[in-house]
């Protein structure tokens, strides 16, 4: 066994210390100066000296900026008397990626012998930490006990994986009574009328399940495979909803009927027409539950999840863009008001970052469109929304078939004990013992793994090598497998599953959720080609299984049979859930404050605000370039710092055609009425569409709600009218949903109490662009432009920011006219398509105060705001009410002088007027309705205050 | 004389391989995407390309450091067959983790050094970051890929960008890129120089001009539409990254 030590040079200024000397800074802690990092590397080996010298010095050190030592004493401990020193790595189990890479480039350099690889980091902290300080930034910043821990360097080792002795786990349930059958109600996460289901199953069949048939079927039947409770029997008002997903956004894509939608709710992604040759699939998934209790590793795999969807689509897509909106708990929330178990909201925020950029930057998919909110509630339970789009021959974007005699081949990362009931525990509550329970459900992942899937898998596609693929997401092989075979059937050898490590269970293999898996469905005269290919970009491939025509699953292991299910228990066997749903809609108090006569201090504090503020350092951090289609980026404008409302991308390279990728989300209206939550989220993803030069011709939608507790009827019944409101909607601007994915049961138990998530619908749109260069960015253009605000301004502010800002909901909360705001947006995107529009940006959070400043400090341009001359729907007389309202369907657009006739010709009908001017004077200024000047800020003063916040 | 034949070099995470491709077909090129296990196996041949450029990723999952796990790839496995071809007077582009590969693999600031004197590190900040800079043509350099050109204006995306050189190791000729400000300054400070990069270098080239790499991504802007503010200040034709592509393709044209 050898151990090296890598540190930096000591004159070079060490960047990792750096910026954990500023996240100690912040937890208020001033005893440690500097920090330096070193790498410590574990080669499990007996080398002699000038092969272990020669692997430090041309592989794991620098020359020019590292040194390097293979021997104590350690850098530290006794050189430095000033330091403090803590050590930490990888708890066993936990697979880093990095080990895979140096065992590789050992072998390049002609060494074999190295058995192992472990990694671990030490910190040097510099100054007078007390032993208290170092607990807090070791349990603060450095450790995360569910992946890490604290080495004391001498009692390291290889711990030696178990072998793992076969016998068969038959598990008792026809003789127990109702008590008995409890411990299984809870190892699985059955229902009671579940488990008298597969009792009745299993009495036919005369014998007793084996452990990994009821895994399959706990795996099947579970909300996050099926979404039972979207599909149950809802009894809601005296009427009975029967499979809510089919009567409310399944029928709005069935009425509409868009011959555009190729494939729709039956594939891993939603399919639409690009341009006849080409067509584009979009799926949004979630991550929740991982990330609240491993940021990093939980979103990183959530992008990697979402990712093998449009992989795992028809024949295979490529994925061209990445979007992620997360939901956490304000990044200020004292330390004291964190429940036992849960971690901080900062902590969980740069982790699910990091991992996000990490996986999504190493994959080379541009990450374009986003959004994160704010909320206490969110503090136990983050959302962690991941997307990918993807681009596919239009020929090959229907879901292939596998004929019998087909092989089941599983091809990339291999199998471990990653992620095991993964799919249970996010169906399930959080606790404080979660996170001391689940740490079998996270797992670091390994992005370089899944771009070779990627590579080859579009390759063998290209050549038809294989007949069907899916992706091993949820649920591992036992869901991807037991679905692809459902009309055929499927024997399947677990033993043939290429493993990370040994010593696991034949039921372990078939449920493991190890990341950067695929399974395809080979024609036996292929799998050569197909083998072949995989081998000569290093990506392993195993054929373990055969398709077969009898419609039942059939698993074995080394010979032996484990389960034997019928396809039609397994996929229809499952009783449909009944549930009782309640709404009422809650009051709320009115605000009773005065109208402030200034309200310049009132937007910076809008400005400012975690919802509201710049999410810059958020967005540099993500590769928004790669792939060379950027058309419109996220950050817009003369310092290409402002907000774009939408991204475009130019997905064929050598084609004027566009996709346009925004988001609508706003759980705060959810709280008064989530009807109306969910149709504002509908009308902000159509207006940031039609914001940026899109039209509503060719725009489908997904759908993500993530929610509390669904048993609870007051829950569910929030969740109905949320559902009724997507239809509603749908229909009317002729959008039809294409996909979706839901996630109950986000609530967290701490002290007796309960605490639900805000019910949270995100709305992903997707548009096709005729010719990108019509698009429009919001920033201003030109001095002495006309400004116009086009639709309606209503007295409604509840759930607005300027209300949570004086610290009212209030009851008012943004409705949407559907016909009118698609008439609307309809003539505006006439207009934009004849180059009509300077620069466009939608009203929503701080209404026309907010959307104005940003228009003004992106161009680096002032503007003249006249609230006089708003429209509105109903008199308004506060000039705050005017000025922040958040009523839906609304723009502010920027018109050449020259083009103003056109422009309002074109517009004739709608709510349309001029009520500003593009000035010179980078200044704000806002006259209220009795023509006072109620605001005047410097465009500097705006842009700090909306930048401040997260400069992190 | 024939097309000019170039091989894009893919390896495991490479991931700018596409818009790299599409830029030198755009260019007037033949371009073909060729995995390094094919040049390992002989599958095909090195020799018969006239530019052999190494695009931009995370190669090997940038595992060590950025780069390293290809570089030695490059150097232990291709390092004879790559010398052959900067000696028969080819051009190797390496971009982004190629310029990393290529300095981390000693084939840069010149093919035949003794030790390593220049790397390229984590960036001053701390961050990978993606932000448009301003770049300026070093003169005085033989860099063939830069003829012509005065000032850019390009996407940088990296965490490790940073270049660190040991006394002695750059001459001035090997400096072919300096990041400026917007006004040309080439001593501005972080945020137009993005990694904190030794003396603003953003790109450097052998002492024949034909080996060059810089951290900043041309491919990526090689049609107006790129151009972060083309919204507001129009879309050109071409991008200010394509000239960088249309030079390599000229030179090559005469071997």
């Amino acid at each position: 066994m050898h151990r090296v030590e890598v540190r930096l040079k000591s004159h070079l200024p060490d960047a990792r210390g750096l910026g954990l000397v500023k996240d100690i800074d912040d937890l208020d802690i001033t005893t440690v100066s500097t920090v330096r990092v070193v790498d410590i590397y574990w080669l499990d080996a007996d080398l002699p000296d000038d092969e272990l010298d020669l692997i430090c010095r041309e592989l794991l050190a620098d020359p020019v900026t590292q040194e390097y030592q293979c021997s104590t004493p350690s850098f530290g401990g006794a050189v430095d008397q000033q330091s403090h020193t803590i050590e930490i790595t990888y708890n066993a189990g936990v697979t880093d990626p990095i080990e895979g890479s140096i065992i590789k480039a050992i072998r390049d350099l002609g060494i074999s012998g190295v058995r192992a690889v472990k990694t671990a980091k030490r910190y040097l902290l510099q100054g007078h930490p007390d032993e208290n300080q170092v607990d807090v930034i070791c349990s603060r910043l450095l450790v995360n006990p569910i992946i890490q821990h604290v080495v004391r360097s001498e009692q390291f080792g290889f711990p030696e994986n178990p072998q793992y002795q076969f016998s068969l786990n038959q598990v008792e349930i026809l003789e127990l009574d109702s008590a008995g059958l409890l411990p299984l109600r809870r190892q699985f996460g059955f229902t009671d009328d579940e488990l008298e289901a597969i009792r009745a199953y299993f009495r036919q069949q005369g014998r007793n399940p084996v452990d990994v048939e009821l895994e399959t079927l706990a795996q099947t039947w579970s909300e996050h495979c099926v979404h039972k409770t979207f599909k149950g029997k809802i009894s809601f008002g005296g009427t009975t909803i029967n499979n809510l997903l089919k009567s409310t956004i399944m029928k709005a894509t069935e009425e509409l009927n868009k011959p555009w939608c190729l494939s729709v709710f039956e594939d891993n992604a939603g399919v639409i027409d690009f341009d006849g040759r080409w067509a584009l699939c979009f799926k949004v998934e979630t991550h929740n539950h991982p990330s609240a209790v491993e940021p990093y590793g939980g979103a990183a795999t959530g992008i990697g999840g979402v990712v093998r969807d449009p992989l795992g689509t028809g024949l295979g897509a490529k994925p061209i863009l990445n979007t992620d909106v997360f939901c956490f708990a304000p990044p200020d929330l004292p330390y004291e008001k964190l429940p036992r178990g849960v971690l901080h909201p900062r902590r969980i925020f740069k982790g699910v970052r990091a991992g996000v950029a990490d996986y999504g930057n190493r994959l080379g998919i541009p990450t374009l469109n986003g959004a994160i909110l704010f909320d206490e509630r969110y503090l136990a339970n983050p959302l962690v929304f991941c997307g990918t789009l993807g681009l596919m021959p239009k020929d090959l974007s229907r879901r292939g078939q596998q004929s019998p005699g087909d092989l089941v081949v599983v091809v990339g990362g291999r199998t471990g004990r990653d992620g095991i009931h993964g799919v249970t525990f996010a169906s399930e509550q959080l606790t404080g013992e979660s996170s001391a329970v689940s740490y079998s459900s996270v797992q670091i992942g390994n992005p370089i793994v899944e771009k070779k899937l990627i590579d080859v898998l579009l390759q063998a596609r290209d050549r038809g090598l294989y007949r069907r693929i899916t992706d091993c997401g949820g649920g591992g092989l036992s869901s991807a497998i037991g679905e692809m075979a459902e009309a055929t059937g499927v024997r399947v050898d677990l033993d043939k599953v290429p493993l990370k490590y040994a010593g696991l269970s034949y039921s372990e293999i078939w449920v493991s959720e190890s990341q950067e898996r695929m399974v395809l469905a080979v024609p036996p005269d292929c799998i050569e080609a197909l083998l072949n290919l995989c081998a000569s970009e290093d990506v392993e491939a195993a054929v373990i299984g055969e398709f077969t025509n009898d419609r039942r699953l059939r698993l074995s292991y080394n010979g032996n049979l484990v389960g034997d299910l019928s396809m039609e228990f397994l996929h229809r066997g499952r009783p449909q859930v009944k549930r009782e749903a309640t709404w009422q809609q809650r009051q709320y108090t009115e605000p009773d404050f005065g109208s402030p006569p200034d309200l310049g201090e009132a937007l910076l504090a809008i400005l400012g605000s975690w919802n509201v503020c710049s999410k810059e350092w958020v967005i540099r951090q993500y590769d928004h370039e790669v792939q060379g289609g950027s058309v419109l980026k996220p950050l817009v404008g003369r310092n290409n710092d402002g907000p774009g409302d939408a991204a475009i991308i130019r997905p064929v390279l050598d084609s004027e055609r566009g996709v346009i990728v925004a988001n609508g989300i706003n759980p705060k209206y959810g709280e008064i009425d989530p009807y109306w939550m969910a149709a504002s989220a509908i009308d902000e993803a159509l207006r940031q569409i039609v914001a940026v030069g899109g039209n509503l011709h060719r725009v489908a939608l997904l759908d993500n709600f993530c929610w509390g507790n669904t048993d609870r009827p007051d829950m569910l019944g929030a969740l109905v009218r949320a559902a009724q409101a997507c239809y509603d909607m749908a229909i009317v601007y002729q959008t039809p949903f294409i996909s979706g994915k839901d996630s109950l049961y986000n609530e967290f138990q701490t002290d007796g109490e309960t605490i639900s998530i805000p019910h949270t619908l995100l709305i992903s749109a997707v548009g096709v662009m005729d010719d990108v260069n019509r698009a429009v960015s919001m920033d201003f253009k030109a001095v002495g432009d006309p400004v116009y605000i086009v639709g309606t301004t209503r007295n409604e502010l509840g759930g607005s920011e300027y209300f949570r800002a004086n610290g009212f909901i209030g009851n008012s909360v943004p409705r949407v006219n559907p016909q009118r705001a698609r008439e609307l947006m309809n003539k505006l995107s006439m207009a934009t398509e004849r180059g009509l529009v300077r620069a466009c940006h939608d009203c929503s959070e701080g209404g026309i105060g907010v959307a104005a400043a940003e228009m003004a400090f992106a161009g680096g341009l002032g503007t003249t705001i006249h609230l006089k001359a708003v429209p509105l729907g109903e008199p308004i007389e506060r000039d705050d009410y005017i000025l922040f309202s958040e009523s839906n369907s609304r723009f502010l657009v920027e018109v050449a002088p020259e083009n103003k006739d056109e422009f309002e010709q074109i517009m004739g009908g709608t709510s349309l007027a001029v009520i500003g001017q593009v000035t010179d004077a980078e200044m704000l200024e806002v006259y209220g309705v009795a023509g006072r000047k109620i605001i005047a800020k410097s465009l500097g003063e705006l842009k700090e205050s909306w930048q401040r916040p997260l400069r992190w | 004389m024939g097309r000019v034949r170039t091989l894009i070099l893919r390896a495991p995470g490479t991931n700018c391989d596409a818009e790299t491709m599409f830029a030198f077909q755009q260019a007037g090129a033949e371009a073909a995407l060729v995995h390094v296990n094919q040049l390992i196996r002989r599958e095909e041949r090195l020799a018969d390309y006239q530019v052999m450029v190494v695009p931009g990723g995370f190669t090997y999952g940038d595992d060590i450091a950025a780069g390293k796990v290809l570089a030695n790839e490059l150097r232990l496995k291709l390092g004879e067959d790559i010398t052959r071809f900067v000696e028969d007077g080819k051009l190797i582009l390496g971009i982004c983790n190629g310029f990393q590969a290529l300095v981390k693999a000693g084939f840069l600031p010149e093919l035949k050094d003794a030790s390593p004197r220049l790397t390229l590190t984590n960036n001053d900040s701390g961050k990978f970051e993606c932000r448009w800079v301003y770049l300026g043509v070093h003169k005085p350099s033989p860099c063939v890929f830069t003829r012509g050109i005065d000032r850019l204006y390009l996407p940088v995306a990296h965490g490790e960008g940073k270049l660190v050189v040991l006394s002695g190791a750059l001459t001035e000729s090997n400096i072919a890129l300096f990041y400026t400000d917007e006004q040309g300054d080439i001593s501005a400070g972080y945020p137009h120089n993005p990694s904190g990069s030794a003396g603003n270098v953003a790109g450097i080239c052998d002492s024949s001009g034909r080996v060059f790499a810089l951290m900043p991504h041309p491919e990526r802007h090689i049609r107006g539409t790129q151009h972060p503010q083309w919204t507001r200040l129009g879309a050109r034709q071409y991008g200010d990254g394509f000239q960088i592509f249309r030079n390599a393709v000229e030179w090559a044209k005469n071997l």
